[in-house]
């Protein structure tokens, strides 16, 4: 049933995209092989350690538990999307500068977990930050180092909006 | 074997009637799919089958939660996300907003629905022991109307239902009379996050002057699906709330759990850490002193 394709808009990163389709083809194979963005990584693919995750209007997924169907006219945001004209998120400096990331499977879905809750949650407690990652593992660093980083960056961006409101004063 | 994308056909009609017609016409042959956090999964795994899916996700009239002075409504595509972002829920509904926070992870709260939770019908399902123990009630739908049913009569199986291959699951529909009754979830899990319970017990209980007047326990993991713990409801019902109550309840709790050995715990510790929870329930009812 090679026919049952099904053509597909939705924006990523800021950019409309068009993809011709198996509408129940993984949004994470979507972004993977159709789009040629290979930030999300598979890990488990049954939504367990969040290393796909994107976040797609305006919510954190596990791409690789969404149809590309119900994609159709979403705005997703990838890792690739993070940084801003060539310049890292303070979030990505943050990881880079505190030892957050270490082989990097991870380290896509717990920017793009760390990026939703900054989002609905700009000074989070550590333990805010734990749950907003739980559904994120990594092997590598036992985790407090990317909870530190996740505080660093909401730190920085609370100075550099403290500084902002200075300036502007 | 992993699953192949191109051997489903799937479609998003985008509204209510039209998926209800598809249901209609050819019974069985579609498979309603909202968020997929379990059909995915499933799919990911070479185990769906060659079902044709129809998605529910972003039809506007399954994806709601309504209150009104008796009731609170919550569509069966509110995904656990809306169901903690609803103040209503936080406030009345205190063990519903508790088991919201219990599925997966925030990614998987951002897609999975109620409607999923109780149409899969695993035996651990988080939101149903606090949906029980509220007395929900179901909604089906279907090109023929729609019914009511207790959510206590839902399940009838290991992931049986009472739904005919022509419904939908419509709403959860949740009496608002709890206010004055002492309430309990807890959930024992190998982690806090993203773990699948090994067994989790809710009650709710009228008590007056130390007397036990109306009670329901409900547990997940304990029986082939979520379910009503009727004769421990009977061991406690008219009685004191004193220190004598515990054993009869654990002893009824005993009987009655069904559990099983499986690859998250075994039956024996499940029976043990039930009755372990329900004599936690106990205790507080005894030493906790009730708001006025």
């Amino acid at each position: 049933m090679n026919d049952c394709c099904s053509t597909i808009q939705f924006t990523v990163n800021g950019e409309k995209c068009t993809v011709q389709t198996p509408p129940m083809k993984r949004l994470l194979d979507v972004l993977r092989e159709d789009l040629h963005l290979t930030g999300a990584k598979e890990g488990c693919g049954e939504g367990e350690c969040g290393s796909c995750s994107v976040r797609m209007n305006g919510e954190l997924v596990n791409s690789c538990l969404v149809p590309v169907l119900q994609a159709e006219g979403a705005t997703i945001q990838t890792v690739e999307g993070l940084a801003l004209d060539g310049n890292l998120n303070p979030l990505q400096q943050a990881f880079l500068n505190c030892g957050g990331a270490q082989c990097g499977i991870c380290t896509p879905g717990m920017l793009m977990a760390a990026a939703q809750l900054l989002s609905i949650n700009p000074h989070p407690t550590i333990g805010e930050i734990r749950e907003g990652l739980a559904g994120n593992l990594c092997r590598c660093t036992g985790f407090m180092r990317i909870f530190e980083s996740v505080l660093a960056a909401a730190t920085e961006s609370h100075a550099a909006s403290t500084e902002q409101v200075a300036d502007a004063r | 074997m992993r699953g192949n994308p191109a051997e489903h056909e799937m479609i998003a009609p985008g509204n209510l009637p039209a998926v209800l017609e598809l249901l209609a016409a050819a019974p069985g042959e579609w498979t309603p799919i909202a968020g997929g956090t379990e059909l995915m999964v499933a799919h990911a795994a070479g185990r769906l089958g060659p079902q044709k899916l129809v998605s529910l996700w972003g039809i506007p009239e399954l994806r709601f939660i309504e209150s009104s002075a008796h009731t609170l409504s919550i569509g069966a595509a509110a995904t656990f996300r809306d169901l903690r972002a609803h103040a209503g829920i936080a406030t009345q509904l205190p063990l519903l907003a508790k088991a919201a926070t219990w599925i997966g992870s925030i990614a998987n709260q951002s897609r999975a629905t109620v409607g999923g939770n109780l149409v899969n019908g695993s035996p651990a399902a988080d939101s149903s022991p606090a949906l029980l123990v509220y007395d929900a009630e179901i909604e089906l739908v279907s090109v023929r109307g729609s019914r009511r049913i207790r959510y206590s009569q839902f399940h009838t199986g290991y992931k049986r239902n009472a739904m005919t291959a022509d419904e939908l699951l419509f709403a959860v529909h949740l009496p608002l009379r709890f206010a004055q009754h002492r309430q309990y979830l807890r959930k024992v899990g190998t982690r806090r996050a993203m773990a699948v319970a090994k067994v989790a017990l809710a009650a709710t209980a009228l008590v007056e002057e130390g007397v036990i007047g109306e009670i329901r326990v409900a547990a997940a993991s304990l029986a082939p699906f979520p379910a009503r713990m009727y004769q421990t409801e009977s061991a406690l019902l008219g009685r004191s709330v004193g220190p004598s109550v515990i054993e009869p309840a654990r002893e009824a709790l005993l009987a009655e759990a069904q559990p099983i050995d499986d690859i998250r715990s075994t039956a024996e510790y499940r029976k043990r850490v039930a009755a372990n929870l329900l004599e936690e329930f106990l205790i507080e009812l005894r030493t906790e002193v009730a708001p006025n």
